[in-house]
């Protein structure tokens, strides 16, 4: 059955999602500062290229040049490996995001570069091991901040995967299956957020806390702890991190948009439904994106009890109610 | 290429086991059995149990090392602190116990013909198929057969957390005996309006125009 085209088409997705991880975080730190400078009424990056369009190009050159510093007193060899521990989960978890139905060029070629059985529990996965760059980082660094910072981080992420994985239940047990590609399948006469509107807003407050994003950016928190877990870090091995960051927040909006806005379900052209599956689902994520970069600039960041709280006492509650209102619906309708 | 996948996370999962022993470093120790979690999780995926292999990492490698790694920070284990604190009898008793266990294995593994077969018991590939898969599989078990044991363990461990917190609140119970003026703003019970309150409850004019 398998063939070189398979093997050709299979390296073709792995390249594209690559690339996904190495230039998405360059468009999105552009458009953050874009968006956030027009939200603040200034004009944002506007010197590097045309209208600054080149100006996180100029950025990653200057990361690229820039001395790989080391501390003294730290343990090199976690130094060394924390920045990895934060971008291979992230690109593993790109590897199982369906962007698109399957469509036919020649042969029928799925979206995706793997769908998985267990697809959504090894984005879980993954996503339950961005404690580990955190804390490592840290620990390693020798610094006090960094060192709050990874004490910060690996609270807050051991709590938010609970009302996480809580929120995500209750559309696996709309969907019936673990396969993110059988999900969006499922959606097709409706999206999961019409019956688990609940769960889609502890999903996203959830997500945000996830990826260490505003309001919920305690560990890397500039005017308490300067820059938080990755403080020691300079050059290449920060910008790891930094396109880590970018990277999971793609994934949580790609899940987001998966899980319960019907993936690339949605108004088609007959004969183009690739090329449109693809559209809606960028289209969806990115307005997720859009909406990461939207809190950063309206909301102040929380207190760090008011952080553990609002997971403990308000989103985890809901979660279960939001998992019971789920089951009798499921009950009555099939 | 299977055989030769099962081989390489196979010995590197025992390489990281010894490494979770021997080294000196307690988080390295811990980073170790990380990377044991990870190649374990692999060798799930070789036999097909995609959701084992998931669960495995969820829960082993992502909560509980993870709160190792905390613990270790939060209580800042130095490098310098590695004098063997073992029992007495660990070290003699350690090694026959270990010397047990893997001859019992051995001994499991050669006396049957087939021996994945039969440590499969009733959930062979073809009534997994059946199921529906490794998730299916689990919760058939979990659900029928060894409910009883599934929902004690849950008390169990909801009596753990119980106990976990009533020892965590201890010492405020304390402070709060020390001062009672704390404890009775904290329950909101004032009988009388302390200082801070009766400053809120004074009208503009009598605090003064200097902001």
């Amino acid at each position: 059955m398998v063939d070189g085209w398979d093997i050709v088409i299979l390296a073709i997705k792995g390249l594209v999602v690559l690339a996904l991880l190495a230039l998405a975080p360059m468009i999105f730190v552009l458009a953050e500062r874009k968006i956030l400078g027009r939200i603040q009424a200034r004009v944002g990056p506007n010197r590097v290229g045309p209208r600054g369009y080149l100006q996180t190009f100029a950025d990653a050159m200057k990361l690229g040049a820039k001395e790989d510093l080391i501390p003294p007193g730290g343990d090199k060899l976690i130094f060394w490996l924390a920045p990895l521990f934060m971008a291979v989960p992230a690109a593993t978890s790109l590897s199982v995001l369906p962007i698109g139905p399957e469509v036919e060029i020649g042969r029928t070629i799925g979206l995706w570069v793997t769908d998985l059985n267990v697809g959504v529990l090894l984005i879980l996965a993954m996503g339950s091991l961005a404690a580990y760059g955190p804390v490592m980082s840290g620990w390693s660094s020798n610094s006090k901040y960094a060192h709050f910072g990874a004490l910060r981080s690996s609270a807050q992420v051991i709590s938010y995967e609970i009302s996480l994985g809580l929120a995500v239940l209750a559309v696996l047990m709309y969907a019936g299956s673990f396969s993110l590609v059988d999900i969006v399948n499922s959606q097709k006469q409706m999206w999961h957020i019409v019956p688990q509107i609940l769960g889609f807003f502890i999903f996203a407050a959830s997500a945000v806390a996830e990826t260490n994003r505003p309001p919920f950016d305690l560990p890397e928190a500039e005017t308490e702890i300067v820059a938080g877990y990755h403080v020691e870090y300079s050059g290449m091995r920060w910008a790891m991190f930094f396109l880590a960051e970018y990277a999971n927040m793609f994934v949580a909006s790609m899940l987001v948009t998966i899980l319960y806005l019907g993936g690339w379900n949605g108004w088609t052209i007959p004969g183009l439904e690739g090329i449109m599956g693809v559209m809606w689902t960028l289209l969806k994520a990115f307005f997720f994106i859009f909406v990461y970069f939207w809190l950063r600039a309206v909301l102040p960041r929380l207190r760090y009890d008011q952080l553990m709280g609002f997971c403990w006492k308000i989103l985890l509650p809901a979660g279960v109610l939001n998992l019971f209102l789920v089951a009798i619906l499921r009950t009555i309708w099939s | 290429m299977s055989d030769l996948a099962c081989t390489w996370l196979g010995l590197m999962a025992t390489i990281f086991g010894l490494g979770t022993v021997l080294l000196r470093s307690p988080v390295h120790s811990a980073l170790s059995l990380v990377m044991v979690v990870f190649h374990v999780a692999g060798l799930f995926v070789l036999m097909g149990a995609g959701f084992l292999a998931a669960l495995q990492v969820i829960v082993y490698a992502g909560a509980i090392i993870v709160l190792f790694l905390f613990t270790m920070m939060l209580l800042n284990l130095e490098q310098h602190d590695n004098e063997p604190h073992m029992h007495r009898y660990q070290k003699w008793l350690g090694f026959p116990l270990g010397g047990a266990l893997l001859i019992e294995a051995t001994w499991i593994a050669l006396a049957q013909a087939n021996p994945s077969e039969t440590l499969l018991g009733k959930y062979s590939p073809e009534r997994l198929s059946e199921l529906g898969g490794t998730a299916f599989g689990i919760a058939d078990a979990m659900f029928t057969s060894y409910l009883l044991p599934f929902e004690v363990a849950g008390v169990l461990l909801l009596a753990a957390s119980v106990a976990a917190l009533s020892l965590a609140r201890k010492p405020d119970e304390d402070i709060m005996k020390a001062m009672p003026d704390m404890v009775s703003d904290a329950a909101g019970s004032m009988t009388q309006p302390s200082v801070q309150e009766s400053k809120l409850n004074q009208s503009p004019t009598e605090r003064g125009d200097n902001h």
